[in-house]
C-alpha cells in the first residue's frame, strides 16, 4: 500500500488576522503555524492503514514555503516514511485549482494507491483540493469521510449525507479521500519518532505552478459587528428578548 | 452563451431548496449586468415540479437532467456536459452539503476555477468578482477570474425573492453523457428524525459545556423545534460525546450564517466565533456576564440556562400559537 497524504501549513486557529501591506495577503510576521487540523486526521488514517496492512509506505507532501519542513518533520515523527516539499513561498494565497495541479504533478510520479487530504485547509477555507485531485488524477473521490477500512483493493468509507443521514461508499483504488473529524484521534509524535524523523528524507523541489486561475483583488477585514448588548438578567429578560426579536430583528 | 448564468439547483421531491432559491435570486440580480439570462439546471426525481419555482426566482429557462444524483461523480459529469454546451459566464451552486461536494468535481472536469462559499458575487465591468470569507471569517477576500468561473453561494448570504415579472417557465429535458468513477453508494442510514441541515437553517440554537450533560440538550432541541431551527454545539460538547460532530459549530466544525443564532451556555472562544459570527442576529444566554460571547451578541441575557431557556421555549410556543 502506497499512500500520499497532503498537508498544509496554516496559521494557528486562534491567530489574529491582519491585512498585509500589499492589501491582498495577510501580515504573517507574527503568526504561529500549525498543520491544518483536518490534515492530521489524514496523516493518522494513512499510518493506521499502513500498520493494518503490515507493509507499505506513507509519503507526506506539502506545497509551501521552506519553513514547511517543520510541519513535514512532525508528520515524519508521527510515522510517515518520507516527505515531499514543493516549494512555493506564496502557497497561502494560491487558488485551489493552481494548488491541485501542482500537487497532482508531483503525486503522479509516485503512483499511489490512496491519496488522503483534509476536507478543508483552514486558511483559505476552499474545501476543494481533494475533489480537484480526484478529477485531475482521474480517481474516484469521497469527501469528508468519518470511517475508513480497506479490503481487497477497495476502500469502504462512511460520510454524513443530507439531513442527518450516514452514507456508506465503496471505492476501488486508487482513490482520493478527504478526512473530517471523527475518523480517528491523531497521535502525538514521541521522542523516538522525533529522533527517527531526523534521518528520514525530505525531497525538496520547486512547485510547478501554472497561471493563477483566480486573482485576489483585495483582502479586507470584515465590517465590525454591532456592539454586543446585554438586555437583561434571568428569565424575566425573556419578554424583552422576544419583543426585540419580533420588532427589531423581525425574526419571530 | 456568454453572459448567462447556469444555476445548478437542488430540490427535495420537487420542492426547490431554499439555498438554491437564494442562488437563483443572486444570479437574477447579476445576469442583467452580464448581459445574459439565468438558466436553471435540475436533476433527479421530481425535477419537473421544481421548474416553476426556479422560474419565479429568476430563471429564464429551466433544464432538467435525468441522472442518478446519489452518485456525485455521475451528476458532476452531466453538469459539466451541460455547462460545456451552454457556455455560460458563471456556473453557480449553493454551498450546501451536496453543492460543496459537487462543485469542485465539475470544476475539475471543466478545468475552470471555483470560488467556494461566496457571500456575494458582483460584476466589475465584464469580470466577475466573488467575495468569500477566509480564515474562518476573520477576513474577506475578493477574487476575480479572467474567463468563466464557478462559484458556490453560502446559504443565508442572500435572501431569496420572487421576481414579480416572471412568467410561467416550463422545463426542457436534456441529456448529457455521465461517467461514474468506480465509487458505489452501498447504503444510506437515515437519522432517527429528519433534521434541518445545520448550515442551511435560518435559525440555529447551539448548546455549550454549561449544559452540563447530554440529557439536558432536550432543552436546546425543544427550543430549536419551537423556532423551526437546527441544533448546534460547541466543540467542548462534541468532545465530551454529548452531541455528534456533525453539529459542531466553529473553526473545526461547521460555519453557519443563519438569520438568528442562539448560543446557550457557550463561552464564545475565538474558534467558536469563527463558525457563527456572520450570523445576522446573535442571542447569548450565559450566567457569566464576562463571557466573550456577549461581545458579539445583539441580545444577551445574563442568567442560568436552565431557568431562561424553558421560559423562552414557552414564550415562543405561545407566540406561534397566536400567529
Ligand atoms: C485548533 C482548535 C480548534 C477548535 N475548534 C473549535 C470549534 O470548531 N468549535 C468550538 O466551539 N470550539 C472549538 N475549539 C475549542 C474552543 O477553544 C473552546 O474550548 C470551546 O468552544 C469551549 O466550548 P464551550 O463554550 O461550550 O465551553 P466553555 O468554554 O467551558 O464555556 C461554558 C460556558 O457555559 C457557561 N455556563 C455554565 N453553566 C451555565 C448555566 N447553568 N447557564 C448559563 N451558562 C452557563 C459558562 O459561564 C461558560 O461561559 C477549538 C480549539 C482549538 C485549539
Ligand atoms: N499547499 C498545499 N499543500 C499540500 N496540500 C494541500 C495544500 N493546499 C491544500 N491541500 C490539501 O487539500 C485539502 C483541502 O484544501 P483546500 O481545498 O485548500 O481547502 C487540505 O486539507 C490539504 O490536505
Amino acid at each position: 500500500m502506497n499512500i500520499v497524504v497532503c498537508i498544509k501549513r496554516v496559521p494557528a486557529t486562534d491567530s489574529r488576522i491582519k491585512v498585509g501591506a500589499d492589501g491582498t495577503s495577510i501580515d504573517d510576521s507574527q503568526l504561529e503555524w500549525i498543520i491544518s487540523p483536518y490534515d492530521e486526521f489524514a496523516v493518522e488514517a494513512a499510518l493506521q492503514m499502513k500498520e493494518a496492512a503490515g507493509e507499505g509506505e506513507v509519503t507526506v507532501m506539502t506545497m509551501g514555503p521552506a519553513e514547511s519542513t517543520k510541519e513535514l518533520r512532525t508528520c515524519l515523527a508521527m510515522g510517515c516514511d518520507k516527505a515531499v516539499l514543493l516549494t512555493d513561498p506564496d502557497s497561502g494565497t494560491r487558488d485551489a485549482h493552481t494548488t491541485a495541479h501542482a500537487l497532482a504533478k508531483a503525486i503522479q510520479g509516485l503512483s499511489p494507491d490512496l491519496v488522503l487530504c483534509g476536507k478543508v485547509a483552514v486558511d483559505r477555507d476552499q474545501g476543494q483540493v481533494g475533489s480537484l485531485l480526484g478529477g485531475i488524477l482521474d480517481m474516484p473521490c469521497i469527501t469528508e469521510i468519518k470511517a475508513l477500512s480497506i479490503t481487497d483493493g477497495k476502500a469502504t468509507v462512511e460520510r454524513a449525507g443530507d439531513s442527518g443521514t450516514t452514507e456508506t461508499w465503496t471505492v476501488s483504488l486508487p482513490a482520493v479521500l478527504t478526512t473530517t473529524k471523527g475518523l480517528n484521534e491523531p497521535r502525538y509524535a514521541g521522542l523516538k519518532g522525533i529522533m527517527a524523523a531526523k534521518k528520514k528524507p525530505i525531497d525538496e523541489q520547486e512547485a510547478q505552478l501554472g497561471e493563477a486561475a483566480l486573482t485576489i483583488k483585495s483582502l479586507e477585514l470584515p465590517p465590525p459587528r454591532r456592539e454586543g448588548r446585554i438586555i437583561g438578567e434571568g428569565p424575566e429578560a425573556v419578554t424583552e428578548l422576544v419583543r426585540l426579536l419580533r420588532e427589531e430583528a423581525k425574526i419571530l | 452563451m456568454a453572459g448567462d448564468i447556469l444555476v445548478v439547483a437542488e430540490h427535495q421531491a420537487g420542492t426547490v431548496k431554499r439555498p438554491s432559491l437564494e442562488a437563483l435570486t443572486c444570479a437574477a440580480g447579476l445576469a442583467g449586468s452580464l448581459g445574459g439570462s439565468v438558466v436553471a439546471l435540475l436533476a433527479g426525481d421530481g425535477a419537473d415540479q421544481a421548474a416553476s419555482a426556479c422560474g419565479q426566482h429568476g430563471a429564464a429557462r429551466v433544464l432538467t437532467l435525468d441522472v442518478d444524483i446519489s452518485d456525485t461523480t455521475a451528476w458532476a459529469s452531466a453538469v459539466a456536459g451541460v455547462a460545456s454546451h451552454e457556455s455560460p459566464s458563471l456556473v453557480l451552486f449553493s454551498q450546501s452539503n451536496r453543492g460543496k461536494d459537487l462543485a469542485p468535481r465539475v470544476a475539475a472536469l471543466l478545468g475552470l476555477p471555483l470560488a467556494s462559499d461566496c457571500t456575494n458575487i458582483s460584476a466589475d465591468g465584464g469580470a466577475l468578482v466573488a467575495r468569500r470569507p477566509v480564515f474562518a471569517g476573520k477576513a474577506l477576500v475578493n477574487v476575480t477570474a479572467t474567463g468563466t468561473m464557478l462559484a458556490t453561494l453560502r446559504p443565508n448570504a442572500v435572501s431569496a425573492s420572487v421576481n414579480p415579472a416572471a412568467g410561467e417557465t416550463s422545463a426542457a429535458e436534456i441529456t448529457a453523457p455521465t461517467r461514474g468513477l468506480g465509487a458505489v453508494l452501498a447504503e444510506i442510514v437515515a437519522a432517527a428524525s429528519e433534521k434541518v441541515e445545520l448550515t442551511e437553517a435560518p435559525i440555529v440554537v447551539s448548546g455549550g459545556r454549561g449544559m452540563k450533560e447530554a440529557e439536558n440538550f432536550h432543552l436546546i432541541e425543544d427550543l430549536a423545534t419551537a423556532l423551526g431551527g437546527a441544533v448546534g454545539a460547541s466543540r467542548a460538547v462534541v468532545d465530551a460525546g454529548w452531541r455528534p460532530h456533525a453539529e459542531q459549530v466553529g473553526q473545526t466544525g461547521k460555519t453557519v450564517s443563519p438569520q438568528l443564532y442562539i448560543a446557550v451556555a457557550i463561552s464564545g472562544a475565538i474558534q467558536h466565533l469563527a463558525g457563527m459570527r456572520t450570523s445576522n442576529y446573535i442571542v447569548a444566554i450565559n450566567k457569566d456576564a464576562e463571557a466573550p460571547i456577549f461581545k458579539v451578541a445583539d441580545y444577551g441575557i445574563v442568567g442560568d440556562a436552565f431557568e431562561v431557556v424553558p421560559r423562552l421555549i414557552e414564550a415562543v410556543k405561545e407566540l406561534k400559537a397566536h400567529a
